[in-house]
């Protein structure tokens, strides 16, 4: 490589002698940080064309030989790999520089999932994120992460992570508290936060009486709730079912302030059942 | 589960790449996550992620952003059709011809929505200056790479070469 393709970098106030000694045979930095200014110096003599190209950015400037051109703030904003070549009246040349990251997080991409889960889950809340500068490169270096799960009664679940390639994940059970709860992420002063609606698992225990109601029999439930004492939320439909002399006969009924209720017609030696999907509650043999 | 049929992965891999001379290696995943990652999506992410390489290629030397809709979205695609838009100023084209590929899958998120890999990639970049070419230049660089399903593929979502 001529002289003419000698290109010292000055990195803001970074002396030639530094430059030189980062910036390998061909003269150009191993590294620039995304998005910072800097200079680079072509030695030589008369005029040619500097290209920088890369996945990242590209542009063309015609120089002179023998001065400094700067690059302001934000002419490389994007990370990734760069190739400059030269073009002069005296020698071709080219040479290669990375933009790295900043090392400060300033954007996490954070997902949360589900966005609603039944309460009591083991491990039923995950979090993934991936960690940005502000020019919105991944910083690959790890970086300490912070993930806190807190319900409305303010009882907090925190996980540390260190970031990978630029991502960390974590997971969670949720709660036996049903609510919105505040999942957090943080890196440095930066941070994202999401909302898991926890709500109540399946019914448990389920119970009703029976009372005579004029010529009809009067089904009432007790409040439903879920095994960790969540009530069930209304709209939950509550089956009632009545054998009789091998007759079925049988009533979705939504639960309404908590409970179900329902009339169905009094038969002696009748049987009786409720049940909620899959959750089967108590059964009466009416004899009155 | 993946390694076991890792190797049909790779082969599978390397047939579907679409690319003329690159070489593909696919090293074991080192999986950073607690979901399990099967074969077959392995399998397509890489295919896509090779793919996303002819494409970048076709866009850059065509200086196409719309060439970039099938492999990109986000934050890769934003950036590659800002340098298309810079090469079409300049009156400047580059030509990607990606040689060598060893790429290593890292994460895969508990929720299966993003998958990362690396890639010690190495390709040739040619430069045309108003059909003029300037210059070739042999490289050898460190992708990291986050891609994320769409309707019918895995796209590229972050490209970015990292310093070795």
């Amino acid at each position: 490589m001529k002289l003419v393709m000698l290109l010292v970098a000055l990195f803001g106030l970074g002396s030639v002698q530094e430059a030189f000694s980062q910036g390998e045979s061909l003269g150009f930095p191993k590294t620039v940080q995304a998005g910072s200014a800097f200079s680079v110096q072509l030695l030589g003599s008369g005029e040619g064309t500097l290209y920088i190209v890369g996945p990242g950015g590209a542009l063309k400037r015609d120089v002179r030989f023998g001065e400094i051109w700067s690059f302001p703030a934000g002419s490389f904003s994007n990370a990734g790999h760069y190739v400059a070549f030269v073009t002069g009246s005296s020698s071709d040349g080219s040479s290669e520089f990375d933009v790295v990251p900043a090392s400060k997080a300033a954007d996490l991409s954070f997902l949360a999932k589900p966005s609603r889960l039944p309460v009591g889950l083991h491990n039923g809340i995950t979090g993934a994120i991936y960690v940005f500068d502000d020019y919105h490169n991944l910083i690959a270096v790890p970086l300490p992460i912070q993930f806190e799960l807190s319900n409305p009664s303010g009882s907090t679940q925190t996980r540390s992570a260190v970031t990978r390639y630029g991502s960390a994940w974590t997971e969670f059970d949720s709660t036996l508290q049903q609510g919105a709860d505040k999942f957090l992420a943080r890196a440095g002063d930066i941070s994202s936060l999401r909302v898991i609606r926890q709500v109540p698992g399946d019914p448990c225990e389920l119970k009703m009486s029976v009372a005579r109601s004029g010529e009809k029999l009067q089904l009432v439930t007790q409040p439903v709730r879920d095994c960790s004492g969540n009530a069930v939320p209304d709209g939950t439909i509550i089956t009632f079912t009545q054998t009789y002399h091998g007759a079925q006969s049988v009533v979705d009924v939504p639960l309404k302030r908590g409970i179900a209720e329902v009339q169905m017609p009094s038969h002696v030696g009748a049987t009786i059942s409720v049940a909620s999907g899959v959750v089967l509650g108590n059964q009466i043999q009416w004899e009155k | 589960m993946l390694k076991s049929g890792f190797l049909l992965c790779a082969i599978a891999a390397t047939s579907l790449t679409g690319s003329a001379q690159a070489t593909v290696h696919l090293n074991p995943p080192d999986v950073n996550g607690t979901r399990t990652l099967q074969d077959q999506t392995a399998a397509a992410a890489i295919r896509n992620y090779l793919q996303a390489w002819q494409g970048l290629g076709t866009a850059l030397e065509k200086n196409r952003t719309d060439m970039l809709d099938r492999d990109f979205v986000g934050t890769a695609k934003d950036k590659l059709a800002d340098t298309i838009r810079q090469q079409s100023a300049a009156g400047i084209r580059t030509e990607y011809q990606d040689e060598a590929h060893d790429i290593q899958i890292v994460f895969y998120s508990p929720e299966g929505l993003s998958l990362e890999l690396t890639d010690n990639v190495q390709y040739d970049v040619q430069l045309i200056d108003h059909d003029k070419p300037v210059g070739t230049q042999k490289v050898r660089a460190r992708y990291i790479v986050v891609m994320t399903p769409g309707e019918t593929r895995w796209r590229v979502r972050v490209l970015q070469a990292v310093t070795e």
